[in-house]
């Protein structure tokens, strides 16, 4: 099949299969998505850190855990270290080459496990209404009156320290905005009539929660999730820095910060450069979801 | 046989000082195969007795006998949606946005346990003049008219014996609002169903249904045949003063 015939049988108005269907939808989205400079300058990003991540051994001049005390805090630009060296004379570039695999695994744990369970609790509380609704968002809004990165060191603290219990406590302190967003949404789309369709047709909650409210949902959770992606990889790199996040010698970038800051007047750059890591991926993510957003908006009908 | 019988109806929302009665002490009847319109203008209740016989209502009292069963509170079972279902006002509403023509009809005949999925979807889309090629495509890319097709393909994937339509039509280009009301004629004879048809339009009532009820403020204030309007026999002054009403229009 020649590209014009793949593109157009991508783009056509009456699909034959299931399959087709559903190609077709997909490849609408990316065409949206691809107008979008920003976006695809996010995603082009995104797509880089996940390569440097899987190659790090090979991309990496240096083994990111080896000191070399007599070649410490080296400038930018130095013979064979580009970015400088830090307080043991490690290799900067080879850490943050090495941190994006915590940053994406951090990133990755907590998109697992926030929006999930938001969108569980905001459903169901959306749908059954009543008490069961009562009871739910009022258990959101304790979560919601606690300060994030408080909440977060509480379960730390009582957790122990170390990245998947910093994920673990990001998730718990992540999830009641998504709960509230599935709850509104579920509220006005429960009442519609194509709601009101397939319940005179016996669909159960069930089925009418998992299989018709969650599609409409988990678009605007997208959004909201990589919008939030940022101050996630933020809090993660704020509990690093308080040292209850990634202990060292690992190299995540909140902790090379921490690390960095007791020489922050004199070498700028051992703090400075992992703070432009978290900025540039946090940068990618807000730009990417707000592409996203213009794809996966249920209320948009030109689609 | 009467297929539908309703007694001294009363549909409420709200409690107390907010409670609003849209319909007050509604009856009528409507024979097997028969199809009976409720015409009214708009907040008249007339859509809110379809509600309340499908369980969408809030509260209601009074009696709903559909074939012989009573219904109560807001519970129907499945040998009611097997026996009634709805088209409703709007098919820009009524389809999922994100499910395929496929996946709407596939899930309700599914829903009604049948097995032979393929063949009797693409039977419905035929029997609702849309075809095999429509089969895959999402409501955004349908007409309005072609949505309404599918909504009231949906309606019929069960096989019920009644369909309450509500305004099926009033949303639609006035082209392709003829179209749909010649579809439905051709659905009741064709699988020989019971119409209980809701319209604020004296026209359309008085081309599809045998017998209409005229409702005003929540009340039915006459029951009559569709001769009898057609000879402009209304009794009621309300009935009247629609009537003349729709011929000046």
């Amino acid at each position: 099949m020649s590209e014009l015939t793949l593109r157009q049988w991508l783009l056509t108005d009456a699909p034959t299969s299931r399959r087709h269907a559903r190609l077709a939808s997909l490849y609408q989205g990316w065409l949206t998505l691809r107008g979008n400079t920003m976006a695809m300058f996010g995603l082009g990003i995104l797509i880089a850190l996940v390569l440097m991540a899987l190659m790090a051994p090979l991309l990496a001049p240096y083994d990111p855990f080896v000191q070399d005390l007599s070649n410490r805090l080296q400038p930018l630009g130095t013979e064979g270290h580009l970015l400088g060296t830090d307080s043991l004379g490690r290799d900067i570039l080879s850490r943050l080459i090495y941190g994006s695999r915590i940053t994406l695994y951090i990133v990755a744990l907590v998109a697992l496990i926030a929006p999930v369970a938001g969108l569980l609790v905001g459903t169901v509380a959306g749908y059954a209404g009543g008490w069961v609704d009562v009871v739910l968002m009022r258990i959101t809004d304790i979560f919601l009156a606690f300060p994030r990165l408080v909440l977060a060191l509480a379960f730390v603290a009582a957790l122990g320290a170390g990245i998947e219990n910093a994920v673990l406590a990001i998730s718990l302190t992540a999830w009641p905005p998504y709960a509230r967003i599935a709850r509104a949404e579920t509220l006005t789309i429960r009442s519609s009539d194509y709601i009101s369709a397939i319940r005179l047709q016996g669909a159960g909650p069930l089925r009418i929660i998992t299989k018709h409210i969650w599609p409409l949902c988990i678009s605007s959770l997208i959004v909201r999730v990589t919008l939030d992606m940022a101050g996630i990889i933020l809090a993660a790199a704020g509990l690093g820095f308080l040292g209850l996040g990634a202990q060292p010698p690992s190299p995540e970038w909140g902790a090379m910060i921490s690390e960095g800051r007791r020489f922050i007047l004199d070498h700028w750059w051992v703090a400075t450069m992992p703070g432009l890591a978290i900025f540039t991926v946090s940068l990618a993510f807000n730009l990417l979801g707000d592409g996203l957003r213009d794809v996966l908006d249920p209320k948009d009908d030109n689609r | 046989m009467t297929a539908l019988q309703i007694d001294t109806l009363d549909v409420w929302f709200g409690d107390g000082y907010d409670r609003v009665d849209a319909v007050k002490g509604a009856s009528f009847a409507v024979a097997e195969g028969e199809s009976f319109g409720l015409v009214g203008e708009s907040g008249s209740g007339k859509s809110t007795i379809l509600r309340a016989i499908t369980g969408l209502a809030p509260a209601w009292s009074g009696s709903i006998i559909v074939e012989g069963m009573a219904l109560t509170g807001r519970k129907r079972n499945r040998a009611f949606y097997k026996t009634v279902q709805m088209v409703f006002q709007d098919p820009y509403a009524s389809l999922h946005p994100r499910h395929t023509v496929d996946q709407v009809l596939s899930e309700t005949l599914t829903l009604h346990g049948l097995t032979d999925i393929d063949t009797r979807v693409m039977k419905l889309l035929d029997d609702v003049g849309l075809g095999g090629k429509f089969r895959f495509r999402y409501p955004h890319q349908l007409s309005g008219g072609q949505r309404q097709r599918v909504a009231i393909a949906r309606a019929l994937a069960g096989e019920p014996d009644i369909l309450l339509l509500d305004e099926p039509t009033s949303a639609l280009d006035v082209s392709v609002q003829a179209e749909i009301l010649n579809l439905l004629t051709d659905l009741r004879d064709e699988h020989g169903l019971t119409y209980l048809m809701v319209s604020h339009d004296l026209a359309v009532i008085g081309h599809m249904c045998d017998r209409l009820a005229v409702m005003k403020e929540g009340e039915i204030v006459e029951v009559m045949t569709a001769d009898t309007l057609r000879q402009n026999n209304a009794q009621h002054p309300y009935s009247r003063e629609l009537l003349n009403a729709s011929i000046v229009a």
